[in-house]
This record gives C-alpha cells, sequence and structure tokens, in this order.
C-alpha cells in the first residue's frame, strides 16, 4: 500500500522522519519496501528569480534572461510570453531528469549559453497548464526548493501489508500503528451530519437474502448531487497514491477506501430498478457486465447486488456498467458492506479480476467500521457534491459481530517468548493498539479485541502484539535446552552423498536440472509406445509446454546440458545428476519418487591438451567409469548387450547387470536421438537405479586376510570366434571352480592380418596360487594344460600358431 | 715406502680433481684401489719390509687407502649429481592431470547448512516432493480460500495434489510420525509458479523444527544466531523483523547484515545495509493440533531458508539463473 506522509499526519501528529517512521514500522512487521518522494525529478528545482530580460541576438522568439538562484546569477534562454523582470518562477538546475527522461543539461541555444531551463507546470509533471512558465506566488528567497513552496512537498511510503494485516490496508490502520509505535493516539476524522432529506425507509430498501455471504449491509441516499471534478486537494491526495480521478461521487468512494480500508460503491439511485437494493447469490450462467465493460458468466457460489429485477454489481469486487455514475446522476445510493472474505476471494479467483476493493474484503473488512465508513462517505460527498442527505440509513445486519475477550497470562508470554514480561508493560503495550486490557491480578488480564483486528483469536496472537510492540531486539537469545537424543541417520540419504563424492572424485561436475521437461522431450528418447516413461505426472497450469510435465527420466536434462556447453565451446564434459524422477504409482495419490544417477562423457579423454593427441574418450572410457563407481561402493557389476535402453546405439552399449538384475545402461548416445537434441558430437552416457544400488551396497563388507604364499602366472592366448564375448571364457575359467585359480585377466586383444576375418585371438593371464603353500613349476603346468584344454574344448578354439 | 704412499696419494688426488666422469672415477679406483691396484700392491709388499716399520706403514696404508676411498665416493656422488643436473625435466611443462570433478554448488550450501545443524542435533529428513495439497498448505493453517495462498504461487496437478511451495509440509509428516521432543532439517526441491530475473520455478530450501517443552522464542533466535554466525562468520549481525506465516505465531523475518558492504549499504543490500535470509516463527497452535500434540504441553519453532539465497550471499553468484543453466565454467568454480 502506497502511504502518503503527508495525508497520514492528518490522523496522527508525527515528529519525526520519514525515514524513522518507515524503520520503525518495518520492525513492527510492517514492511516499508521504499520511502520516495512523491516528485523525485523536483529535488532540484527551485524558485529563482529574473532579474533582467534581454532579447536574443539569433532569434526573434527566445529571450536571454538572468536568472538568480539565490547564489550565483545565470544566463538562460528562455521562450516564454509570460515572463517579466522580478518574477519569481520554478527553474530546473542543470543536472535535472524530468519523468519523460530529459535532462537539463548546459546547453548554446543559437548562439547562446543556457545553464537551466524555466518550467512550466506541464514541464514539471505537477499539472497541464503549459501556456506560459509557471510564476511562484508569495514570499519565497530565491534557492527555496519548489516543492517546499508549492506545498507538494511530501514522502510516499511503500507498506507491504501481510494477508493477516487487513485493518492496515488503510491510512487509519497504518496511523494506529504509527502511534502506538511513538507513543500518540489515533486522530480519527470527526463526522457530523446534517440529514435534511426525507427519512430513507421512504426512499429505498435493502432485502438482504444470502447472510452467510453477506452479513451486514447498510446504505444511504442523497438527493441531488452535482457531479463535477474533484476539488484539487481530493485530487491531489488520491494522485499521490496512485489512484485515477474520475468525479467527486467516485473520488470519495476511494478516497474514504484508503482512509477507512472500507470499499464502498455508489450507484446512481435512478438506475436501480425499484429504487431498491437485494442482495442475493447469483443463478448459474446468469450474466453480468461490470463497469469495464467485461460480460462475466457468474455461478450460483457467487453474490450478486441486484436491484428489483436485475444484478447491479458483483458484490465486494466491481459495479455494474448498467448503475454507475454518470455526469447526469442526481441521486446516488451509497453502499458500505461486510462480506464473507472467502466468498469474495472465491468468486475473485474465479472470474480473474482482483480490485482494491476485493483485496480488502479477502482480507476481512472491519464490521463495525461499516457505519463510520458510510457516514464519512456521505459527510464528503455533502461536501464535495452538494445535496440532500435522506434521514437515517438502512443496516441490514441480523446477527452483530461481538467483539472476543481473551484471557492473557504475563507469565505464560514471558516463558514464550523467553524473556520477562510484566503485567503492567504488557497492558500497556496492548492498550496503545486500542485493545481494551482489564488486568485480574499480577499476572492476569482480560483483552477485549476491537472487531477491526479480526487476526486476533487467541493467546498467543496477543503474545505476538506483545514481542511485535516492544521489540523482538528486546528479546534476548538462548541456547535450548533439549535432551540428548541419538536420531538414527537416514542410510540411504548418506548413501547418496557418498555416491555424488564417487562421482566428483572420478572427476565428473554436478548437474541441477529442473524437475520438469516436456513431453516431447520424453519421445526423443525412442521409448517403445506404451512404456513406462511416458506415463507422467502433469501439471495442469505448468508456465510453457517446456516444464509441463515431471521427469521421468534425468536423461533429456543431461543430454539438453551437454549440447547448451558444446553450443558454448565447453568440449570435454563429465557431467553427473543425481536426483528423483516421478513416476505415477497405482492406487496412490501421489507418485514414487526414485532416484536415478544419471553422468555423460564427451570430448577428449585427457585434461590437458600437451597429452591429448588423438585421445577422444570411447565406450571403454564410460564403462570404466562404471566399473570405478562399482569398486568404490565394493560391487562387481556385469555388462550385457541386452537389455539396454533405446536412445544408445546398440553397437556400443550395455546394460549394467549385478546379480543378474539390471539395474542400468552405459553407452554410445544414439547419434540420431543425440542430432534431435542437437548434438553431432558422440556422447558417451550412462544410467543407474540409485534405489537398487543402494539395496545392492548393503551386503556387508568382510574382512579377507591377505594370502602368505606367492602366485604364480601363466598365460593362455586362444583364437576365437569374433561373435564370443571375451568374458565368456574368463567366466569359463572361474565357474571350472578350480581352488587354485586366483584370478584372470585380460590383457590382449589381437584382430588382423594374422587371422580369418571373424576370428580374434585374446590373451588371459591366469594367477594361481595355494593358500598355505608355495607352488611348483610341474604342479601349475600340469594345471595350467588342463585349463587350456578345458577352454580349447568348450569353445571349438584354437591356439594362435 | 712411505713416500711412495704419499706420492701415491698425491697422485690420485691430482687424477681426481681432473676427474669429469663417473667413468673417469672407476678406471681411477681401479688403478689405485683394484686388484692389481697400485695401493693394493703396497699392500702385497708389506710382508717385505722389516718387521719393525711394519705396523707404521701398515697403519698409513690403511689411513691413506680409507683416505683415498672416501674421497673417490665424495668426488663420485657430485660428478652423479652433476650427470643427473644435465638431464633435468622441464618442471613447468603440465602434468597429466585427471579432471577434477566438483559438487554442485546448491548441493555443497546445502550439505554446509545441514552440517551446522547436524553438529546441534537436528536430524536430517526429506518428503515427497509431489505433495498432498492437505501437508503444503492445510494441514499449515492455509484453508483453501485464505489470502496467504497469493504468497506462493502454486503448480498443481490436482486439486489435491501440488508441487510443495516450501520444505515445510514435511514438518507435518515428521510430526505425525514421531512424538515430541524433536529437532529436524529437511533440505530439498520446491516449485512455484514465478520466473523471472530473480525467481526461478524451482529451487531449494532448508527447512528446520525444534519442538519440546518450554522451547521458546528466544531459544529460536539462539539457534539462529549460531547458524549465521557459523555460515558467514561471527562478525555478522542479524535482526528480527515480525512477519506473517499462517503456521507460525509470532512469525519473523530474519535479516543479516550484508556480507558485502558489512552493514554500510551498497548495491547488493539495496543500500539498506540488511539482506533477508530466511523465515521463522514460533510453530502455531494450530499446526500442533493438526498432527495431535498438545499445544499446552509443547512449544516449537521452525524456520526455512533459500539454498540459492544463501549459496549467492555466500559465493558471491549475482545471477540466480546460472544454478539451472550448468554452465561447465560456473560449475567448475566450486
Amino acid at each position: 500500500m502506497l502511504v502518503s506522509f503527508n495525508w497520514l499526519k492528518d490522523y496522527v501528529d508525527i515528529d519525526v522522519s520519514p525515514d524513522e517512521i518507515a524503520r520503525l514500522l518495518t520492525m513492527a512487521g510492517l514492511e516499508v519496501e521504499s520511502v520516495e518522494p512523491l516528485y523525485p525529478h523536483l529535488e532540484s528545482v527551485i524558485v529563482a528569480r529574473i532579474e533582467k530580460i534581454e532579447s536574443h541576438p539569433n532569434a526573434d522568439k527566445l529571450k536571454v534572461c538572468q536568472v538568480n538562484d539565490g547564489k550565483e546569477i545565470l544566463p538562460v534562454v528562455c521562450g516564454a510570453p509570460n515572463i517579466y523582470e522580478g518574477q519569481k518562477v520554478a527553474f530546473a538546475q542543470i543536472g535535472t531528469e524530468f519523468p519523460d527522461g530529459m535532462k537539463v543539461k548546459e546547453v548554446k541555444i543559437r548562439g547562446q549559453v543556457s545553464k537551466g531551463m524555466i518550467c512550466s507546470e506541464k514541464e514539471l509533471g505537477i499539472g497541464d497548464d503549459h501556456s506560459g512558465i509557471l510564476e511562484i506566488r508569495g514570499d519565497f528567497e530565491p534557492g527555496t526548493s519548489l516543492a517546499e513552496a508549492l506545498e507538494i512537498d511530501d514522502t510516499i511510503l511503500e507498506v507491504a501489508i501481510t494477508p493477516n494485516r487487513g485493518d492496515c490496508l488503510s491510512y487509519l490502520g497504518i496511523a494506529r500503528e504509527v502511534a502506538a509505535l511513538t507513543g500518540k493516539r489515533v486522530k480519527y476524522p470527526v463526522i457530523k451530519l446534517q440529514e435534511t432529506g426525507p427519512p430513507i425507509e421512504k426512499l429505498t430498501s435493502v432485502t438482504l437474502l444470502d447472510a452467510a455471504r453477506c452479513p451486514r449491509y447498510s446504505a444511504r441516499v442523497i438527493e441531488g448531487v452535482e457531479i463535477k471534478p474533484s476539488p484539487a486537494w481530493l485530487q491531489k491526495r488520491l494522485e499521490a497514491v496512485g489512484l485515477r480521478s474520475i468525479n467527486n461521487i467516485v473520488d470519495v468512494t476511494n478516497y474514504v477506501l484508503m482512509e477507512y480500508g472500507q470499499p464502498l460503491h455508489a450507484f446512481d439511485f435512478d438506475l436501480l430498478y425499484e429504487r431498491r437494493i437485494v442482495v442475493r447469490t447469483a443463478m448459474d450462467n446468469e450474466r453480468f457486465v461490470t463497469l469495464d465493460g467485461t460480460e462475466h458468466v457468474l455461478d450460483s457460489d457467487m453474490l450478486l447486488i441486484c436491484d428489483g429485477e436485475k444484478g447491479v454489481a458483483l458484490a465486494g469486487i466491481m459495479g455494474g456498467e448498467n448503475s454507475e455514475i454518470q455526469p447526469t446522476t442526481k441521486n446516488v445510493l451509497i453502499e458500505s458492506a461486510f462480506f464473507d472474505p472467502y466468498s469474495i476471494r472465491r468468486t475473485s479467483k474465479k472470474l480473474g479480476i482482483s480490485t482494491e476493493s476485493s483485496y480488502r474484503f479477502e482480507r476481512r473488512v472491519d464490521p463495525e467500521g461499516v457505519i463510520k465508513a458510510l457516514d464519512r462517505a456521505a459527510q464528503l460527498m455533502l461536501e464535495v457534491g452538494g445535496g440532500r442527505l435522506a434521514t437515517g440509513y438502512v443496516d441490514q445486519y441480523p446477527k452483530p459481530f461481538k467483539p472476543v475477550t481473551l484471557a492473557m497470562s504475563a507469565s505464560k508470554a514471558g516463558s514464550f517468548l523467553g524473556m520477562q514480561v510484566e503485567v503492567e508493560e504488557a497492558a500497556k503495550l496492548l492498550d496503545s493498539i486500542e485493545l481494551k486490557v482489564k488486568v485480574l491480578d499480577k499476572d492476569k488480564m482480560d483483552v477485549t479485541i476491537p472487531t477491526f483486528r479480526g487476526d486476533l483469536t487467541r493467546e498467543v496472537d496477543l503474545f505476538e502484539e506483545v514481542a511485535r510492540l516492544k521489540g523482538y531486539d528486546k528479546i534476548p537469545a538462548s541456547v535450548p535446552v533439549a535432551p540428548l537424543d541419538t536420531p538414527k541417520p537416514d542410510e540411504f540419504m548418506l548413501f547418496r552423498n557418498r555416491l555424488a563424492d564417487i562421482l566428483s572424485a572420478l572427476g565428473f561436475n554436478e548437474l541441477v536440472t529442473y524437475s520438469f521437461i516436456s513431453e516431447e522431450l520424453i519421445s526423443k528418447l525412442r521409448y517403445p509406445e506404451g512404456d513406462f516413461h511416458y506415463n507422467v505426472v502433469k501439471i495442469k497450469n505448468p508456465l510453457s509446454e517446456e516444464q509441463a510435465v515431471m521427469r521421468t527420466s534425468l536423461v533429456p536434462g543431461l543430454v539438453e546440458t551437454i549440447r547448451r556447453n558444446i553450443y558454448r565451446k565447453n568440449e570435454n564434459l563429465r557431467l553427473f545428476e543425481l536426483s528423483r524422477v516421478f513416476i505415477p504409482a497405482k492406487n496412490k495419490e501421489l507418485p514414487d519418487e526414485p532416484y536415478f544417477l544419471v553422468g555423460a562423457l564427451t570430448g577428449s579423454r585427457e585434461s590437458t591438451l600437451l597429452y591429448d593427441r588423438e585421445h577422444q574418450i570411447d565406450f571403454y572410457d564410460v564403462k570404466g567409469q562404471i566399473e570405478a563407481i562399482f569398486d568404490s561402493l565394493k560391487l562387481e557389476p556385469g555388462f550385457s548387450s541386452e537389455n539396454i535402453a533405446p536412445y544408445l546405439d546398440p553397437a556400443e552399449a550395455a546394460s549394467v547387470r549385478v546379480g543378474g538384475k539390471t539395474i542400468g545402461c552405459v553407452g554410445l548416445l544414439d547419434s540420431e536421438v543425440g542430432e534431435d537434441f542437437g548434438i553431432k558430437t558422440p556422447v558417451y552416457v550412462f544410467e543407474l537405479s540409485v534405489n537398487m544400488l543402494y539395496d545392492l551396497s548393503k551386503a556387508k563388507v568382510e574382512f579377507k586376510p591377505l594370502p602368505r604364499f606367492p602366485f604364480v602366472t601363466r598365460d593362455l592366448a586362444v583364437v576365437i570366434d569374433k561373435d564370443i564375448p571375451a568374458t565368456a571364457i574368463k567366466d569359463a575359467l572361474l565357474d571350472a571352480r578350480e581352488p587354485l585359480l586366483e584370478s584372470v585377466d585380460i590383457f590382449d586383444v589381437y584382430e588382423g592380418k594374422k587371422l580369418k576375418p571373424h576370428e580374434r585371438s585374446i590373451g588371459y593371464r591366469l594367477t594361481y596360487r595355494a593358500p598355505d603353500r608355495n607352488l611348483t613349476d610341474e604342479e601349475v603346468n600340469d594345471l595350467h594344460m588342463r585349463m587350456v584344454k578345458r577352454i580349447l574344448k568348450q569353445f571349438k578354439a584354437r591356439l594362435p600358431e | 715406502m712411505e713416500n711412495k704412499i704419499k706420492e701415491a696419494l698425491n697422485e690420485a688426488r691430482q687424477l681426481l680433481a681432473g676427474a669429469k666422469t663417473s667413468q673417469q672415477l672407476e678406471e681411477l679406483r681401479v688403478r689405485f684401489l683394484g686388484r692389481k691396484g697400485i695401493l693394493t700392491g703396497f699392500f702385497k709388499e708389506l710382508g717385505k719390509i722389516e718387521k719393525e716399520k711394519r705396523p707404521v706403514i701398515g697403519k698409513l696404508l690403511n689411513e691413506t687407502k680409507a683416505t683415498l676411498e672416501k674421497e673417490l665416493e665424495s668426488a663420485l656422488r657430485e660428478i652423479k649429481k652433476a650427470e643427473s643436473r644435465r638431464e633435468k625435466l622441464d618442471v613447468t611443462l603440465p602434468g597429466r592431470k585427471p579432471f577434477v570433478g566438483t559438487l554442485h554448488p546448491i548441493t555443497k550450501i546445502s550439505r554446509e547448512i545441514c552440517a551446522i545443524f547436524q553438529r546441534l542435533g537436528f536430524d536430517i529428513v526429506e518428503g515427497p516432493e509431489v505433495e498432498l495439497d492437505y501437508y503444503n498448505f492445510e494441514a499449515l493453517n492455509i484453508p483453501k480460500e485464505h489470502p496467504a495462498r497469493d504468497m506462493q504461487d502454486t503448480f498443481y496437478i490436482s486439486d489435491n495434489v501440488v508441487l510443495r511451495t516450501h520444505t515445510s509440509p514435511i514438518q507435518v509428516r515428521v510430526m505425525e510420525k514421531r512424538k515430541p521432543p524433536l529437532r529436524i532439517i529437511a533440505p530439498g526441491k520446491t516449485y512455484r509458479r514465478d520466473s523471472d530475473l530473480t525467481h526461478t520455478p524451482m529451487f531449494h530450501q532448508v527447512e528446520g523444527l525444534m519442538v519440546g517443552e518450554n522451547v521458546s522464542f528466544g531459544d529460536l533466535k539462539g539457534i539462529l544466531t549460531v547458524f549465521v554466525h557459523q555460515m558467514f562468520g561471527e562478525d555478522i549481525g542479524l535482526r528480527f523483523r515480525p512477519s506473517f506465516f499462517p503456521f507460525t505465531e509470532p512469525s519473523a523475518e530474519v535479516d543479516i547484515q550484508c556480507v558485502i558492504c558489512k552493514g554500510s549499504g551498497c548495491r547488493v543490500c539495496s543500500h539498506t545495509g540488511w539482506l533477508e535470509i530466511l523465515g521463522s516463527g514460533m510453530v502455531d497452535p494450530e499446526v500442533f493440533k493438526m498432527v495431535g500434540y498438545d499445544p499446552d504441553e509443547v512449544t516449537g519453532f521452525a524456520f526455512g531458508m533459500g539454498i540459492e539465497r544463501i549459496a549467492m550471499l555466500k559465493l558471491g553468484i549475482n545471477d540466480l539463473r546460472l544454478f539451472f543453466d550448468n554452465d561447465l565454467r560456473f560449475l567448475q568454480q566450486f
């Protein structure tokens, strides 16, 4: 809410600066977001006197004035018709920047130096007159601030009002806070009404058909008003807080809205059919045109203010086009009501209209302030529009609100807040914001809450008021006393942290990408129709199609990030992301949120150009990373050409398996998929289920004693068909369960001229060891021969020539 | 004999001084100390000299041999050093550096925040990101039509399911499961329908909650003061400002002294000297009632902060969007 400092001073005596008021309000929970002069560009505009006027040597219509700015005499070129020597004028000094962006500089106009500018009202942005320059009347010394001279010197405070403090969406509400914080009392407007018209009952009636949505509806009638522009003071006040002046009657409703926080509506009384008001809910599909010309389709949950036949205002939100104040309006009905906050909010949300009025009703107006605002509006309308006020007012208020009385204990407040609270002090603080306090004894008091503070309903709310008004800074910081409990760590979280640490230790940079993606990106991964990846959690109100569904795979975010980086010439990438995906779960309202790990490598194998000859990464680099990750986790992965994800190139990809379960895959991103994402270079990626990895990693690590006797190695080279995987022979060797065979490593793979096209030769190094003795050469040779024969037979292989 | 020995030593020393390679030294050693060497020859002649002179000559011979061996050895060391010096590598060439990985700054700062509270006995917990409206709003005292819902623009999945707008629903889930007293800290992703220079539709928060007998607002101040001092330094002051959150009463925004200008006013703090970093307050009795705690028996405080905000202040990052852009040159800096 924008608060004019001058206007605020109507309601409370202020003897400190706007900045100090801003600080006090902020520290009391009404955050002041800015403190600005009303006309910031006028700061360098002063009153100056024209001492001498000479004609311009090179221009007939221009004059050269000698201007006294209080310090020196400056030459100023001016073309205005109404200047004379000795005249006091508004003078914009060099450096002044006008709202339209124009800057006053030292210039030469047709060869004559001009050091400043004599301004018209319009140029200054304080009026419409541009027939000549603004003449300053009154006894002001040259150098006086113009804003001060014209009494348009004001400061605007922008106050952020939290949803609980609807009462502060008004000058009187803010004044109440200021008064409490500065030890003053609020000066409420004095309302005296001359009721010279006929009794209201003779003129109109209000039929209230929905007291739940409208607990109170009151009205007054003024006959014989004259619709015209508002007087300057009223216009200025509204404009200072960003409201447009419309006409005297409408302006008064807005003025009182700002003053009391009570929205009002003025109807052209003669346009109300049967000159009466009916408050009812709308019918489903009932149509209504608000005064901004928009037609709305209503439903039976919306409250409609009607006359004897039709809707005339959308209750609490906006009046109707059919009954608004016209230039010809003679008679006015003023509405002041209390509408149910939730009802107004539902309607406002549904129709997508939010107004100064609905904003306040949603935050609850003061049900007991309804008549005060009505009277105040009547008073001001008579003042600015004339006419006769009907005697009395209509007030439909079937169930009056009763002020709540709360019991409060000072000692309880003290232990809750963590400081000493004396009953007298608490009473004084609560009294300062106009709560009615009755002290019962040294600890207890009864506090009656005025109806404008609907947010105070419990004892704890009073604790907050005490703390707030005393100042949070007065509460000493303390160290809580708590039992030394021993929470169990979340093992899964620890595991995930460990996994991220392993990846970063292996040289990967971690990514964090958005959880929402477009459905189109998922389809780029080439999953077959009906795959679970297409079963997504959809956002009903996404910001864009690019962020419309919750991701079922981390791969699109990874690949998109790679594309962006490669585009920016970051070509050697090692990236990973460890995050959740969202998979709808059967018979559950919330989806499952399992974790996945994805990673990618692109570009060079070496980080340094010097050692980077022809070393572009290949499949075995990324596979090696998987092996290293599993090594760190004390797991042994298996790799298979089956079950690989469709976004990988089947020629260079494998599924990753542990104990017969596929837990992920690794390989070259399919080049077509890459192109779909806008990537032309090879990208090696992997994807692993973190939940599955975690389950597998729970196996306990057990110590094995170090071998005491040396090992012996023998090599085996076999020529086999290319289709036979290298590990098949290794597995067969180990499957023989020969107790002395400790391990098998592949040390060489050869394909080429010496072999037939479909053949390759693979070299295996077999390590033999006995746990309890040294092996003899003969023993090992015999054993090795048996192993060799076994393999040759099993795989129909041959030894190289 | 004595003279011969001395002459031999002198000769050896002269040669030694002229030797430039280890090869030459080896030749020298063979010439004097080898099996057919000069000194070795003298030892063989010892038997031929008079008995009385033998001990003296023998001693001299032994000493000479030892001296020569020592001098040879040290000369060899020098020459080897010199020889190796010639093979010195250009140590300014780059090393074969492996790729160095990093954790994302959000991960780093989140862990750092959690670690501070863990040292204070807070237990780390998590919750779902796709959350029931009930946990995200209703149980936190934010009914459907409450204007407080305007404070957080929400992504809806259905009428009852939302993307959590804050980590606060975790408070409720934990309290439903556990009995007081408790101390928890809950990091995670959060979502709001907002995207501009200073807002991203996904961001990260850390939520904290402490419930027990006689937990006071002063305790909240104490714990958060410890946090700010450990996170930003002992010299950073903080202030508590009244505010409003439906699930806390009283509520407080916490400002810290600007970490850039230390409170004197700069662009980062909009010349106020203060930076808002978190929201907090005493748990509202309505929230306790929702989870079956008796507000007359226990009290508690809760707080929540944005990880990106803390990371920006701590690491001097000036553009929020960099976090989710994941440019390698950004990631490698942390």
